[in-house]
């Protein structure tokens, strides 16, 4: 019997497929989620949202938080550690999250170095804002990818930026002569193995979701339809103002996003959505998804 | 042969890609529209609670009942066997309970004991069978005419078969062994087609 391996690390993200993740902060909001058809949760301390507002750093949430979360639910419960930080990463392996998201919506820990996933028996899911980015996480031992998105905004413009960019990086390699991916994977800056793997299979060789600003259950078929196998949502769902409902009707979207008609029906009588912010409000340095290379 | 993979949430590409590795034709079922017509259904892996209230809420559980109970064969696989099992205490029957097992979900713990491990299981040869477990169930108890196809070398009850219903603990659809889905397509499917399908027998008259 071999636990952790990589077959079992990249199947539970399979599993996952076709769902979506949904940040919680209590254990009533992680049962609302699981209620809601959620296929796994985010336990956090603070939304995104609330940490942009908040300023300051932030870090891994409190195990207790968490302890309470597991204990509330029985879908997978997920947790988020620094990049690079390596000590958080095996706290949250410790307390037993089934999957941890070393995410850049907490505040860096290291400028240079991501957390070494192979490391470790849990499973790691990371962002990316392009093909490269994804690949060196994989390289790294990410067993599952999600497009960054901009965190706590509301706002599905980037999002839709980072899935475009890594399916056009994913359809551009698929077309190059074999002769021309040792000068590709160096121009990507990732690893040669995984830039070949790509070009033989015609996709990422683990699932990858969208996050990031996903607010509307149009905004999740948008992008399923994009290429993303499920959806992370973090604040659009409990800073909006019937989190019950649009929980639900995320998850309706999300399993029926070719239907418009059904998702038509999903985005009736939800309610306020969150607020959210235009890009251009948001300074440089107030930017999440540049955290991270 | 058309074989349904319910396609509400979790594995479901990857059945339909080995049932079509296997010669079959493999179609996705998002709503109830979508069960006509099919020799075999496929329950896959993914979160049972998820699937249990996309299956309600999309109306799928009654004529899936119904159908299973008329003997069209199905395979369910980890959330897919939860599925199946008998539930003694479901107030609301959101469960299809049509094999007479009960399970224990996550019965091996969290994801960091999630293991792969080489099976023995008799119907498929000797060959071992690689075994992925995923936050994996296991079977606690079986009733009459269920028969155990693998269990685990400690005798935990890992695959079962009543009739033309199997269900197994593990991915096979994560492996690129098809022995499992080949044994699924093998297996008696009687007059089902008549007995199940509205369509066909409306095409036959």
């Amino acid at each position: 019997m071999e636990k952790g391996t990589w077959r079992v690390k990249t199947g539970l993200a399979q599993m996952l497929k076709g769902g979506v993740i949904m940040d919680v902060v209590t254990p009533e909001q992680a049962r609302i989620a699981e209620d809601a058809g959620a296929c796994a949760v985010m336990a956090l301390e603070r939304v995104p949202a609330d940490i942009r507002a908040d300023g300051g750093v932030a870090r891994m949430a409190d195990p207790t938080i968490i302890a309470a979360i597991m204990e509330t639910v029985s879908i997978p419960v997920m947790a988020k550690c620094r990049i690079g930080h390596f000590v958080e990463a095996q706290v949250l392996e410790a307390l037993g999250v089934d999957f941890i998201d070393e995410s850049e919506v907490l505040t860096p820990a290291d400028e240079s170095h991501h957390v070494w996933k192979h490391d470790f028996r849990v499973p790691f899911v990371c962002g990316c804002r392009e093909l490269g980015e994804a690949l060196r996480r994989i390289g790294e031992g990410a067993a599952m990818m999600r497009t960054k998105g901009e965190a706590g905004t509301g706002n599905i413009i980037e999002a839709v930026r980072h899935m475009r960019a890594v399916q056009d990086g994913i359809r551009r390699l698929k077309a190059l002569p074999k002769e021309e991916l040792a000068t590709e994977a160096k121009a990507l800056g990732a690893p040669l193995e995984l830039v070949a793997r790509v070009h033989r299979a015609g996709r990422l060789p683990v699932v990858n979701f969208a996050a990031g600003g996903i607010a509307t259950p149009a905004d999740a078929a948008l992008m399923m339809q994009l290429g993303a196998e499920g959806v992370f949502v973090g604040s659009g769902i409990f800073k909006s103002s019937n989190p019950v409902v649009r929980a639900q009707a995320i998850v309706k979207a999300t399993t029926h996003y070719q239907d418009p008609a059904i998702v038509a029906e999903a985005s009736g009588d939800l309610g306020e959505a969150m607020a959210g912010l235009d890009m251009k409000a948001i300074p440089e340095h107030e930017l999440l998804s540049g955290r991270g290379w | 042969m058309r074989i349904g993979v319910i396609a509400l949430q979790g594995g479901f590409a990857e059945h339909i890609s080995i049932l079509s590795r296997c010669g079959a034709g493999a179609y996705p079922v998002r709503l109830p529209s979508h069960i006509d017509d099919l020799d075999g259904i496929v329950i896959p892996g993914g979160e049972s609670t998820s699937l249990k209230i996309l299956m309600r809420e999309y109306g799928l559980l009654e004529p899936l009942r119904e159908l299973i109970g008329r003997g069209l064969p199905v395979f369910g696989t980890c959330a897919g066997m939860v599925l199946l099992a008998r539930e003694p205490t479901d107030p609301d029957r959101s469960s299809l309970g049509a094999m007479n097992i009960e399970v224990d979900r996550n019965a091996f713990g969290r994801q960091a004991d999630s293991f792969q491990s080489e099976l023995s299981i008799p119907v498929l040869g000797d060959r071992p069978f690689p075994g992925v477990f995923v936050r994996a169930p296991v079977v606690r108890a079986t009733d009459d005419g269920v028969q155990v196809l693998c269990r685990l070398s400690d005798g935990v009850i890992v695959a079962v078969q009543q009739e033309n219903r199997l269900a197994c603990s593990f991915h096979p659809e994560l492996t690129n062994d098809l022995r499992f889905h080949k044994y699924f397509l093998s297996i008696d499917r009687g007059d089902v087609f008549a007995k199940s399908s509205y369509r066909r027998s409306q095409r036959a008259a």
